[in-house]
């Protein structure tokens, strides 16, 4: 059967895509974030993957207010990278893993989560910044994707519980699926900012350093922290932290802190990586 | 303050998240209000929309149910009033974009600072949440906010 064999939780912010993309990372404001996150990238190149299940969100890429789909899941057998105004970031296509992804679908609804199901879509740098964070430039991605589309825009998102209980939702289906894929979860977005209005570049260290250490030990605690507090304490894009809920979710009850970062600022934001496994 | 919209009221009941100063948060109420502008800067992610836009900014608009003040917000850049108009910050990038502009550039116009002060300011840590939780913090009620 296909296994979880850890998770990450990761900031996805763009202009860490960029920096990537334009061989930044040895700059001087960009060098002490890659040097903290070389841990992470050293223990994925050990874990190979052979999918990842992405919770991420789009950022008025391929969904639009025309549509807004709370979960969303990818079955496609291709993903394209979204042109977000810029023209799309070059790097490679996504490959999906149309199968698992069936089957998470399927197993997700029939166990009452009322997944959206999508064939097409192109995907941003919610979903290509984490490939990056983790494998920096290659010439094709080293594993498949499964795209979990969260929306975080459109009040109110999800709650920090409903995607608690639908990564144990995906723990289950991953673990019933006929197959030996390593599967590797992550939880993307935040950790405390603020891009709109003005309060704009608000940053709370002690808020996310609070958040890493009640999601390796109180996931339950942590899952139940309301929309406002989130909202008043994380600066509102902080919200998308509720999507490292799903990662935590499809983990052992009890895991192990294999690596943590913690780096202000990347841009307008505080960013944050964990890396967990059952322990 | 940078902008001369007024912060909307909302058309719903009080909320507890509506005292938390500087911040727009995309609700129900907030989205009826800005679906046309969202919807035309998202249509910048396309390539020749982009064109048509900078061919002719104001013809361009005219295919957006756009409000007069949005429109104006709109051709004026006025990043702080898109937002009070019903504009998400997501959205409303797609024109900073468009316009070559970075979210520093974008959130230090909407805080109503220079670049290169919010720049050092996010450097030295970020915006504190220390005073910034709440219109008491900034010695202000929601009705003195508005204005």
């Amino acid at each position: 059967m296909a296994q979880i064999i850890g998770g990450i939780g990761t900031s996805h912010v763009p202009a860490v895509g960029a920096a990537i993309d334009h061989n930044k990372q040895n700059e001087p404001y960009w060098a002490p974030y890659f040097e903290k996150i070389a841990p992470v990238r050293a223990w994925v190149r050990e874990a190979k993957p052979d999918v990842c299940i992405i919770a991420y969100n789009d950022h008025a890429s391929a969904f639009s207010l025309a549509l807004i789909p709370t979960f969303a899941i990818g079955v496609a057998a291709t993903f394209p990278p979204a042109d977000e105004g810029y023209g799309p970031r070059q790097v490679p296509d996504v490959a999906g893993h149309p199968p698992l992804a069936w089957h998470l679908a399927e197993s997700l609804i029939l166990d009452e989560f009322d997944m959206t199901i999508v064939n097409e879509m192109s995907v941003d740098h919610g979903l290509t910044v984490p490939l990056s964070v983790m494998f920096d430039q290659p010439k094709k991605w080293p594993c498949k994707v499964v795209p979990l589309c969260v929306n975080v825009i459109q009040y109110p998102a999800p709650t920090g519980n409903r995607c608690y209980q639908l990564g144990k939702a995906i723990r289950r289906a991953v673990d019933e699926f006929p197959g030996d894929e390593r599967v590797l979860i992550l939880g993307t977005g935040g950790m405390s900012h603020q891009l709109q209005g003005e309060r704009a570049g608000l940053v709370n260290a002690d808020f996310d350093l609070a958040f890493l250490d009640r999601i390796v030990t109180d996931p339950a605690g942590q899952s139940a922290v309301p929309h406002t507090d989130y909202l008043r304490e994380a600066g509102s894009e902080g919200i998308e932290l509720v999507m490292w809920m799903i990662m935590r979710g499809a983990l052992d009850e009890q895991v192990r802190e294999v690596h943590r970062a913690h780096h202000v600022p990347t841009s307008n934001t505080s960013n944050g990586v964990i890396v967990l496994e059952n322990a | 303050m940078t902008t001369k919209y007024p912060r909307a009221i909302p058309d719903r009941a009080p909320r507890d998240y509506d005292d938390i100063p500087g911040t727009y948060v995309m609700d129900g109420d907030h989205s009826r209000r800005g679906y046309a502008l969202n919807m035309f800067c998202m249509s910048l992610n396309q390539e020749a929309n982009r064109d048509a836009f900078r061919a002719d900014e104001s013809g361009y608009l005219d295919a957006y149910a756009l409000t007069d003040d949005q429109r104006e917000a709109v051709l004026q850049r006025d990043w702080l009033g898109l937002l009070r108009l019903g504009g998400n910050i997501y959205y409303t990038f797609k024109l900073a974009i468009f316009d070559g502009l970075s979210m520093q550039q974008v959130g230090a116009s909407m805080s109503g600072i220079e670049a290169e002060e919010f720049q050092q300011m996010m450097i030295d840590g970020g915006r504190p949440i220390e005073g910034n939780r709440t219109l008491a913090d900034h010695g202000a009620t929601p009705a003195e906010e508005r204005y």
